[in-house]
This record gives C-alpha cells, sequence and structure tokens, in this order.
C-alpha cells in the first residue's frame, strides 16, 4: 500500500516537473480564482463592518417621569437586560447628562439656548437608551413589554413608535444588501469553480491517451487518478501559499486607504484577527477544486 | 483461453462493427485476424481487453466471463495480457526506462526487483543507450521496440498485437513477427491482427477472416484471401 502510494506520488511529482507550463498556468488561474473567492470575503468583512455601524445608530429611548428616582431606572435596566439577551447596549442618562449632552450639541444655536435660559429648569427627562441588533420586532417587543409591566406607571414615553419607519426601512435595506451579498458571492464563487474546473479538466484532456494506455496496461483506477488528484492537492497548495501571502501584503498595504474611506476599519487586522478563516476558504477552495476538478476530468476517460 | 460466444458489437443502430462472432483460442495458439480496414480487428482486440463490452454474447477468458466479471478482475486480466499496437501506445512523459518501469508498478512488483529487470529487458531489444530518452526521441523502429518490451517484461500469458507492424519497415516487420513467433513457441498464446498479406502468408499458423463484422473464415493454417 505505501509502496503503491510512494509510486503514486513519484508519478505526480515527476509529470509536474515535465509540464511546467501546465503547472504554472494551472497554479495561474487558481491563484486567480482564489484572490477572487479572498476578495469575497474581504468584502463580506467591510460590509458587515458598515451594517454593524448601521445598526449602532438605531436606538430607542424609554423616557422616564420626572419624580422616578434613578435607582429606579437602574433597577428597569438591569430588568430589561435580564428579559432581553439580544440587547447589544443599553445606556442611562441622567438628566442632567441629556442637558449637558444638550448644550454641548446646540451651544451654536443661539435662539435654542435663550430658550432655554426662558425656561429657567431643565425641561429634559431620564431616559434609557437600547440599542440591539437592529431587528425591528426585537425593537417593538421590547416596547410593548415595557408599557404592559409593572414599569410602565414610570414611563413618560418610548419614541419607538416615532421611529418605526425608519427602523423598518434601515432593517429592510440590510437584509437586502445581505441576500445581495449571498447571491452575488454564490455566483462569483460558482465561476471560479468552473474557470479552475475547465482549465484543470483541459490538462487532464491533454493526458487523454496516457490514460487509455495505462488502463491497457492494466492499471487499477486509483493508480490512474492518483497522480492527478496529487498533482490538484500541489496546484491547491502552492496557489494557497502564493495567496495567503498576498491577501497579507495587500490587506497591508491598502489599510491607511480603506481607513480614509471607512473609518475605524482596520483591513490588515482584520486579516489578522481571521487568517484560520481565510486559510480554510483558500486551502479548501484550492485542494477541494483542484481534487474534484482532476476526479471528475480522469473519471471521464475511465468510464470510456 | 478466450472464447467469444455470438458477440455483436453495436456502436449505433447503423454501425454493426461485429455481428454474431463465435470462435475459441486455445492456450498456446497463434491466431491471426486478418480483415479489411475497419472490418472489426481493433474492436475485437478491445473486447479481449474488456476495453469495451459486447452489446450482445458473450466473451470468456480462461474460463471468466467478461460480461460478469468486476472491474478489478478486468484490470488483473489486462495484466495477463501483453499488448502491441500499430501507434504504440507509450507513455510520452515517461522515460524509455519508465515506460517499462510502469508496467512492473502496475503489477505491484518490488522497487528492486524493477531495477533489475529493466536493464536486462532493454538490453535485450537494443534500447539500453536510450534508458533516459523520452519517446518522442526514438525512431518508429526503437518505439515499436519499447512496446515489446513493455508487453513481455511481466511475463504475459498471452500477446495481442494490434497491426504491429503497419509503421514499419519490411526489416523491422519481419523481426517484430520473428518476435512474436519465438514467443508462441515458448508457449504464450499470441492473437496477432492485421491486414498485411506477406505476413500472413509466410506464417502458416490459423488465421480468422473477417468481413464486415462477421468471421467468413477460419482455417488451421490460412492464408490470407479477401
Amino acid at each position: 500500500m505505501f509502496t503503491r502510494f510512494k509510486r503514486v506520488l513519484k508519478f505526480a511529482i515527476n509529470d509536474l516537473g515535465r509540464n511546467k507550463g501546465i503547472l504554472i498556468a494551472s497554479i495561474f488561474v487558481l491563484l486567480a480564482t482564489m484572490m477572487l473567492v479572498s476578495g469575497i470575503f474581504f468584502f463580506h468583512g467591510i460590509m458587515d463592518y458598515l451594517i454593524t455601524q448601521i445598526q449602532n445608530k438605531i436606538e430607542i429611548t424609554v423616557y422616564f417621569k420626572e419624580d422616578v428616582k434613578e435607582e429606579d431606572i437602574l433597577m428597569v435596566r438591569d430588568e430589561i437586560i435580564k428579559d432581553f439577551p439580544e440587547i447589544k447596549k443599553i445606556q442611562y442618562i441622567s438628566k442632567e447628562q441629556a442637558m449637558a449632552d444638550f448644550k454641548k450639541k446646540h451651544k451654536d444655536n443661539p435662539i435654542l439656548m435663550r430658550a432655554l435660559q426662558e425656561v429657567g429648569k431643565n425641561p429634559l427627562l431620564s431616559s434609557l437608551n437600547i440599542i440591539t441588533n437592529g431587528d425591528p420586532l426585537q425593537y417593538e417587543s421590547i416596547s410593548k413589554t415595557l408599557q404592559i409591566s409593572n414599569f410602565s406607571k414610570m414611563i413618560e414615553k418610548i419614541d419607538f413608535f416615532e421611529k418605526k419607519d425608519t427602523i423598518n426601512k434601515i432593517y429592510s435595506i440590510i437584509s437586502k444588501v445581505n441576500i445581495f451579498g449571498i447571491i452575488s458571492g454564490f455566483i462569483l464563487v460558482l465561476m471560479a469553480v468552473l474557470v479552475v474546473f475547465s482549465t484543470i479538466k483541459l490538462t487532464i484532456e491533454n493526458s487523454k491517451e496516457e490514460i487509455s494506455t495505462m488502463r491497457i496496461v492494466g492499471a487499477s483506477d486509483w493508480f490512474i487518478k492518483g497522480p492527478f488528484v496529487i498533482q490538484g492537492v500541489i496546484y491547491g497548495i502552492i496557489a494557497f501559499s502564493i495567496c495567503f501571502f498576498l491577501s497579507g501584503i495587500i490587506s497591508y498595504c491598502l489599510k491607511p486607504q480603506i481607513e480614509d474611506i471607512l473609518p475605524g476599519f482596520n483591513v490588515f487586522n482584520y486579516f489578522l484577527t481571521n487568517w484560520w478563516i481565510f486559510v480554510l476558504i483558500q486551502l479548501g477552495f484550492g485542494v477541494g477544486v483542484g481534487v474534484l476538478s482532476a476526479l471528475i476530468g480522469v473519471k471521464k476517460y475511465l468510464d470510456i | 483461453m478466450i472464447k467469444f460466444v455470438k458477440v455483436t458489437k453495436i456502436y449505433s443502430p447503423n454501425t454493426v462493427v461485429l455481428k454474431d462472432v463465435s470462435f475459441e483460442i486455445k492456450k498456446g495458439e497463434f491466431v491471426s485476424i486478418v480483415g479489411k480496414s475497419g472490418a472489426g480487428k481493433t474492436t475485437l482486440v478491445n473486447l479481449i481487453l474488456g476495453l469495451e463490452m459486447p452489446t450482445e454474447g458473450e466473451i470468456y477468458f480462461d474460463g471468466l466471463n467478461l460480461n460478469e466479471v468486476d472491474n478489478f478482475k478486468i484490470q488483473e486480466i489486462r495484466r495477463r495480457v501483453g499488448t502491441i499496437y500499430q501507434d504504440y501506445k507509450l507513455l510520452p512523459k515517461k522515460t524509455v526506462y519508465e515506460n517499462v518501469a510502469y508496467v512492473m508498478e502496475v503489477e505491484g512488483r518490488e522497487t528492486e526487483e524493477i531495477k533489475r529487470e529493466v536493464p536486462k529487458i532493454l538490453e535485450v531489444i537494443g534500447l539500453k543507450n536510450k534508458i533516459n530518452n523520452f519517446p518522442s526521441e526514438l525512431s518508429g523502429g526503437e518505439k515499436q521496440r519499447l512496446a515489446i518490451a513493455r508487453a513481455l517484461v511481466n511475463s504475459p500469458e498471452v500477446i495481442i498485437a494490434d497491426e504491429p507492424t503497419g509503421n514499419l519497415d519490411p526489416y523491422n516487420s519481419y523481426e517484430v513477427v520473428s518476435l512474436l513467433k519465438k514467443l508462441n513457441e515458448s508457449g504464450k498464446t499470441v492473437v496477432l491482427a492485421t491486414h498485411d498479406r506477406e505476413i500472413i502468408n509466410k506464417l502458416g499458423k490459423r488465421v480468422i477472416t473477417i468481413e464486415e463484422g462477421k468471421i467468413v473464415r477460419d482455417e488451421a493454417e490460412g492464408r490470407f484471401i479477401i
């Protein structure tokens, strides 16, 4: 068994060494398509970041009546966190903090500042700002639960119902972007697979006569297929090594430019934190498509 | 050794290559199969090797019905047969040494034995000095000698030669046929498919004549009559 494997490995390596043109062409095609697949993953990362940024901007605010004490609001906050684990962030804003924020925001608007002086006292209310994963149903569920709970008598208003249409619209856009991303990614990966498959099939077609001779002398199917499959693995590993190295270099070089367009998104950091996913995608794609194409390509001539 | 029982091979309704062909080749026989180009000789050879399956009828190799055996058994049968073709069917990306070694590797022979036997047989057929050459660097006669070395290296029980002299000059053709005769004298079964009148008439062995896919003559000491 081991001798047979050693022989198959030797045939594969000898053939590669004697067909450098085919080796380079196959690796180049595999590399180009692998870069495309990696590009899709980078794009997915960018879209994910953008969507998270937008989702973090969507929030609902629960305003409390003027006489409600801070400890009661904090108790409501803790209860909400307990009941709704999907909440990403919940922040208590005291009326003093709200006033400070208001003044800071409108310091250049003299009309508003004068109006505030005329009122004489702080008209703003203490509140809880709630951020979930952006699903309008979750916001609606939180709002409804608060309205019918024991805390409802402490609550002045919840602004969900004013923001409902906007939240729905943003959520629908995000969902459509996600679906578009999945479909376009799938189509591109499928195209990449077909391109690699056609290239490797062509290289095997080149060996059609050879396969026929191997059959005549009584070689077993695996003795014939083996070298092609190993060549597929070698194409995949070489293309992966180059692609992984290039992905690191390109993400490092494009880091400043992408940060200019998307502040806070470090593309090189994204590559480093997801390096194992890149390894899985690139190696899986390269070796998987290489081996599968070899198996299908050879099978055609073994079945004749 | 080889038996055809009412074998028919049809590629498409309009292409009937063999029709109702029956014959038997005994162990140690030398049988020539003759016929014009397209008479069905190569199809017959492919059927013996299990490279094609009959549309109807049965083919037996050493008692085994090829219609009923699995792929592994067919491969085993092919390893018991040495084949020589007009177009040599060499492995173009392997050297002379590797072409011969390949069939021994397929057979599962030990590496040491391969290293010992391949140079020996290459010396016998006069290709020792071309051991590292590729088939594209050999002349027609050398290619055919290499194909013969490959066919013989595993000491097969049966030799099948499909138009082995088709691409050779008279001298090389005579050499090949003489070698086939010697192999037959040493006890091997030889099946020679050819349309070379001169070779058949000189052999004085059994001749099966095929015309339009049918056996029209089967004579113990036949001549080429078409």
